[in-house]
């Protein structure tokens, strides 16, 4: 297919671009296989806007007279407006743009026709493999093992190629496991506590279903996680009702009586559709231009955005306080174990372990946690707030992880090696990018895609030391500590720089973080002064002294 | 009493056993056994409320709220010892004469001097002139001398040159209570002004020459602008209801040029409702979000603190943009109308956005002009009707200002929770009474200490580090959001839950980029001895070279003078220092270290006297008082622990 036959008006001049807090601008609007871009011709103050087609989520067009208004509201929640003069222009861009942003092939998404104009200094794909990290828990424990059972993705067609289980449970035994999961996502580690030894793990449901059905490998397998005389606790993400119910279609829950080693906690996580809705009727309250504080806050309040996060929090620091309190080993699952089962595991891991709170390590949780644990990005992602097509498998799964992880470095500001621009980077990211990293469901589709040869990685761009330096924490100081947030709602607050980032101005808030930088920087260089006059003063003074001994 | 609980709200399970003692000021409890022997002291004059719940199996329970918003929950094991507690605290917590306060007892061991320059510290004439008058459009006048003319004004009053004695007079026989128009703030650049009153007696027709002359005289003191806004504060509904009793508002017919502007700030007693309900939102025990959000919006709170915010950028915006004079009123003007001019002042003059100017701006707009700090703040006992938030909410409004102008204020949130702890507190003479005349009478400047003076003296640790005198926006004046963004108005849990330490962000960035700044201040202060010595050093090195005939003399002087240097640089301890940089974030190091770095840096921040201590106990004192919050007060790896754990495990 050529983007040309998509695109009838290639080009529009005297266009007038509205954004809040701007002024209007005139220039030139063109259109391309993949870019919308605006530019200001003035000579004083040129101006460019390059907006991805599949940044947008929907677009709305008005008429009065020949003058033609385009409205884009875009999946990272800005709004513009665009202002055509002609009708069948208008029409011609409108129509491009919605073609154009709703391609249903992922080989026709940027990701595979971007060529990045810098130079790579490290492959983002050849980062974070799992032999990295195995490599780092052998030198911990050595009651793990590399499995390849999952080398064609034969096993479970969500896993990444090789996982971590326990030695001593061999790939026949995993092989029935997976039988009795959900999805076959039979239970591997998630994460590994060396302070205690005591360890995560992460799975889906069983398959019980009404008739209890059990599996001696599956109960071994777990149990092989367990100290001798300790106990376990398994995390449900869903309520006892909904695990209940789950039997009904062959689902269900680990009964007591068959793991009496463990304790089941039901912690009630949202799903699906229930967050997308959420989302929607936070941006709208966000949006809303009303002079009505009472009205504000109690759409604030009916969209339940904040409780989600309450939530997935409240449930995560249970996991992480299991672990490093009460010393027992854990194992988290929902019902498919892609989205509220990788929420929790991920972020126990940034309470307890440092490495997460840096951007490497960071990088490192998303990829293994995310990624290569198969949460479905191009599903959940493919849609965002402004979307009136019906929903099928969006939800904010991801950005309500991020949302979380934002609310600990708010309260840790600190202790975090990466700041708020870093989250807000990787949420773009997952919405519309030239980067192929979050496209694809899961590394099978991933590999079929063959992302790492077609497409560039994100963290090949990230990782440079040009773009990391604006994704810094001027105030970081490596804490070795576990970090504990708070969940009380007084603690946690709605995340202004993603959802009013386009609705308030920031010049004051900018100027606040600019500050806060040189002043650190300042600090940073008189050490370094002082340092270097020190040596020099020491260095001066032997020779001093040298010279007094003579 | 002895074997008295005191509760951790957050967690049931938790409780510490201790001592319960009540003193003439304080109520204190100290625990029993730890090494550390927490105390918690409370001053009488603090508490809001006691309420003697159910006796249960463990034994009669007692609650205390704080009008500095901590709750304290005690079990006092036999029914009688609780009865007598709570009998005498309700009788110290309500004092009836001035002379039971605290601020005279309360004696910081300051000779009378230091007391008199603490008093000095504030002076308004200076203000005055440094906003340009007396000038040829405005003067000071002494028609109030002896307090004749009204008695809740001060003596000395600023009003427009051709306002004659007569004019004075005769407007105030038209106004509530005597209190005419007078000046509160002066824009130099342009001649606007903002000036206060209280309502006009006109019920439905009555008007009155002078008064009509005295809204002309201060038009005409703005020679720029041929009208002025006359903003009445309340609600229409109200105002128009006051009519029938004789007060009311200004007739636009009557009066001319002038424009009528009615703002809508609620009146105290709906503002006293609105913080009830805001508090027993805030002393759920774990709510659900929806919970929170829906009382905060049922409260009314944020809503109340936007029209304040509101009313003072429509005068703002009236005095810097248009330029335009504004007379402020609302029934009494001394509660809304004192919110709305501070805040307009605030946005206005960068001045008042410094320390000083803070203070005195409360002096001015608050103090000065008879807002009844005794009545609203219930300092003895008195009518429960007459209490009322209404400096707490001017203070809240600077705060949400702060939030969304983090470098434009001299000082931090710290300045502004002890203002208003002291506001109740009774310490330090300042808001006593309800009016200047009340505080002559009482001599207070003789028998009481100042809190400015005290404040001042501790100013590094109210310093915001972001703030630079030279940045943008500390220029000029600030223009806030107007509407719609009802979102940048938030809820301050480091005022309403500021007992709970474990709700609070662990780490503090403004105590880290303070710990920064002093740090850089110290290494300016070495670079500068370093570049010294080896500027010696090398010189000495080359005079050695050039007269070897006496090289031993020459180094052994040089010997002496730097270790003189080193000794009094310390770059021995500056070296630790730079060791122990981590100190700045209390979760640094292993888990031990942190925390006894963080109970030093707490020591060290902390107002010594927040809680009306004297210097030596004020450290156990302030640790103390976060041991409500569970111990979890200390950042540590157990930060938040034990509160959170009951929450994480309510399946």
């Amino acid at each position: 297919m050529e983007f040309a036959e998509l695109i009838k008006t290639p080009r529009a001049d005297n266009v007038v671009l509205h954004r809040p807090f701007y002024l209007a601008v005139e220039g030139t609007l063109c259109l391309t296989g993949h870019h919308l871009i605006f530019s200001s011709r003035r000579q004083d103050n040129a101006e460019e806007l390059w907006l991805l087609h599949s940044n947008i989520d929907s677009i709305e067009k008005r008429f009065v007279g020949s003058l033609g208004t385009i409205i884009i509201k875009c999946k990272d929640l800005r709004i513009i407006q665009l202002d055509i003069p002609g009708m069948e222009e208008c029409l011609n861009i409108a129509s491009s743009i919605e073609a154009l942003s709703t391609l249903d092939s992922v080989t026709l998404m940027y990701p595979f026709f971007y060529r990045p104009m810098f130079e790579i200094v490290e492959d983002g794909w050849r980062c974070f493999l799992p032999d990295e990290e195995f490599e780092l828990l052998s030198s911990a424990t050595d009651e793990w093992r590399l499995s390849c059972i999952n080398k064609e993705f034969s096993v479970c067609p969500s896993y990444p190629p090789v996982v971590i289980v326990p030695k001593s449970i061999d790939d026949e035994a995993l092989r029935k496991v997976a039988m009795f999961r959900h999805g076959s996502r039979f239970p591997v580690l998630s994460y590994y506590h060396k302070k205690n030894g005591m360890v995560m793990m992460r799975s889906s449901q069983p398959l019980t279903g009404t008739n209890g059905r059990r599996c001696k490998e599956d109960e071994k397998l777990i149990n092989a996680t367990l100290r001798p005389g300790k106990r376990g606790y398994i995390i449900d993400t869903r309520s006892l009702n909904v695990a209940q119910q789950a039997r009904a279609k062959g689902g269900g829950f680990e009964q007591e009586a068959h793991y009496p080693q463990w304790r089941r906690i039901h912690k009630c996580i949202e799903r699906f559709n229930i967050l997308q809705e959420s989302l929607i009727k936070l941006v709208e309250a966000c949006n809303d231009q009303s002079h009505n504080m009472d009205r504000w806050l109690s759409k604030l309040e009916a969209s339940n955005w904040l409780t989600h996060v309450k939530e997935i929090l409240t449930a995560a620091c249970l996991a992480a306080q299991c672990i490093d309190r009460e010393g027992a080993s854990v194992l988290v699952h929902g019902t498919e174990g892609t989205d509220s089962t990788l929420q929790v595991t991920s972020l126990a891991q940034i309470i307890l372990d440092p490495r997460c709170r840096t951007i490497r390590g960071f990088e490192s949780l998303v990829v293994r946690e995310w990624l290569q644990a198969g949460h479905p990005f191009q599903q959940r992602c493919a849609q965002s707030a402004y979307s009136n097509s019906k929903q099928k498998w969006e939800a904010p799964v991801f950005l309500l992880f991020l949302d979380c992880v934002w609310q600990i470095l708010r309260q840790f500001p600190c202790s975090f090696e990466f700041n708020e621009q870093f989250l807000i980077m990787l949420f773009e990211h997952a919405y519309a990018s030239q980067f192929g990293t979050f496209l694809g469901n899961n590394e099978n589709e991933r590999s079929k895609l063959k992302l790492p040869q077609k497409t560039m990685s994100l963290w090949s761009w990230v990782n440079r030391s040009e773009e990391l330096s604006k994704f810094q924490n001027p105030l970081f100081e490596a804490n070795s500590l576990v970090i504990w947030p708070s969940v009380a709602p007084q603690s946690l607050q709605l995340w202004e720089g993603v959802f009013l980032r386009w609705n308030r101005p920031s010049k004051f808030l900018d100027e606040a973080h600019e500050e806060m930088i040189s002043i650190i920087k300042y600090n940073k260089e008189l050490q370094a002064k002082v340092n270097a006059l020190r040596r020099q003063l020491a260095q001066l003074e032997t020779v001093d002294r040298m010279q007094e001994n003579l | 009493v002895e074997n008295v609980r005191l509760l951790d709200r957050l967690s049931s399970r938790k409780a510490a056993l201790g001592t319960l003692y009540l003193t003439a000021t304080h109520v204190i409890f100290v625990e029993n056994g730890s090494e550390t022997r927490k105390e918690t002291w409370v001053l009488h004059s603090q508490i809001s409320s006691i309420e003697k719940q159910a006796t249960t199996a463990t034994g009669c329970p007692l609650l205390i709220r704080c009008k500095n918003f901590q709750v304290i929950q005690l079990v006092i094991p036999q029914e009688r010892d609780c009865h007598d507690v709570y009998i005498s605290l309700i009788r110290l917590a309500r004092p009836v004469k001035y002379e039971e306060l605290y601020c005279f007892s309360f004696n910081p061991k300051l000779d009378k001097e230091e007391r008199e320059q603490g008093w000095k510290l504030v002076d308004l004439n200076e203000e005055y002139s440094r906003m340009g008058i007396p000038n040829n459009y405005w003067q000071i006048s002494d028609v109030n001398r002896d307090y004749g003319v009204c008695d809740s004004y001060p003596t000395e009053v600023y009003v427009p040159k051709s306002a004659t004695a007569h004019i004075i007079v005769g407007s105030s026989k038209f106004r509530s209570r005597r209190r005419f128009p007078a000046l509160s703030y002066y824009c130099k650049d342009n001649n606007a002004s903002i000036c206060r009153s209280s309502q006009p007696l006109s019920g439905f027709s009555a008007r009155c020459l002078e008064d009509e002359q005295m809204l002309q005289a201060i038009r005409k003191a703005n020679p720029g602008s041929d009208f002025i806004y006359v903003v009445d504060t309340r609600p229409k509904l109200n105002a128009m209801a006051n009519r029938a009793a004789g007060k009311g508002y200004e007739n636009e017919d009557n009066y001319s040029n002038i424009k009528f502007q009615f703002i809508g700030i609620e009146n105290i007693h709906v503002m006293r409702n609105s913080l009830q309900k805001m508090l027993e939102v805030c002393e759920l025990k774990s709510p659900s979000m929806s919970d929170f959000l829906w009382g905060l919006e049922n409260s009314g709170w944020l809503k109340h603190i936007k029209a304040i915010m509101d009313a003072g950028i429509f005068i703002a915006k009236a005095v810097a943009e248009e330029g335009v004079s504004v007379l402020v009123h609302c029934s009494d003007g001394w509660d809304r109308t004192a919110q709305v001019c501070s805040v307009a002042s605030l946005l206005l003059d960068p001045y008042y956005r410094t320390m000083k100017g803070f203070m005195v701006l409360i002096e001015k707009d608050w103090v000065s002009f008879g807002h009844k700090f005794n009545h609203r703040y219930g300092n003895l006992d008195g009518d429960p009707k007459e209490i009322s938030p209404v400096i707490d909410q001017f203070i809240e409004c600077v705060w949400q200002l702060m939030e969304q102008f983090p470098c434009a204020f001299e000082f931090n949130e710290r300045f502004l929770i002890h203002i208003q702890h002291h506001i109740y507190s009774c310490q330090f003479g300042n808001f006593l009474c309800n009016s200047p005349k009340e505080r002559r009478e009482l001599k207070i400047q003789e028998r009481t200490y100042s809190l400015w003076a005290h404040l001042w003296k501790n100013r590094a640790d109210y310093l915001n580090p972001l703030y630079r005198s030279d940045h943008s926006q500390t220029q000029g004046t600030l223009h806030p959001q107007m509407a719609p963004c009802n979102f940048l108005y938030k809820f301050w849990s480091g005022m309403y839950n500021r007992f709970e330490k474990g709700l609070h962000p662990r780490q503090s960035v403004t105590d880290y980029l303070m710990a920064v700044k002093e740090e850089t201040q110290q290494l300016e202060e070495e670079l500068e001895v370093l570049g010294e010595r080896l500027a010696n050093l090398q010189k000495s090195q080359l005079n050695d070279n050039k007269f070897k005939s006496k090289p031993q003399d020459r180094s052994k002087q040089l010997g002496l003078s730097t270790s003189n240097n080193s000794l009094a640089n310390t770059p021995q301890e500056y070296s630790n220092d730079l060791k122990s940089f981590p100190s700045r974030s209390p979760s640094q190091g292993d888990e031990e270290d942190s925390a006894l770095i963080l109970t030093q840096d707490n020591l060290k921040s902390s107002d010594p006297d927040l809680s009306a201590n004297s210097d030596q106990e004020s450290g156990v004192e302030d640790l103390s008082c976060r041991s409500p919050s569970g111990g979890g007060c200390l950042p540590s790896e157990d930060s938040g622990k034990d509160s959170d754990e009951a929450v994480f495990l309510a399946v």
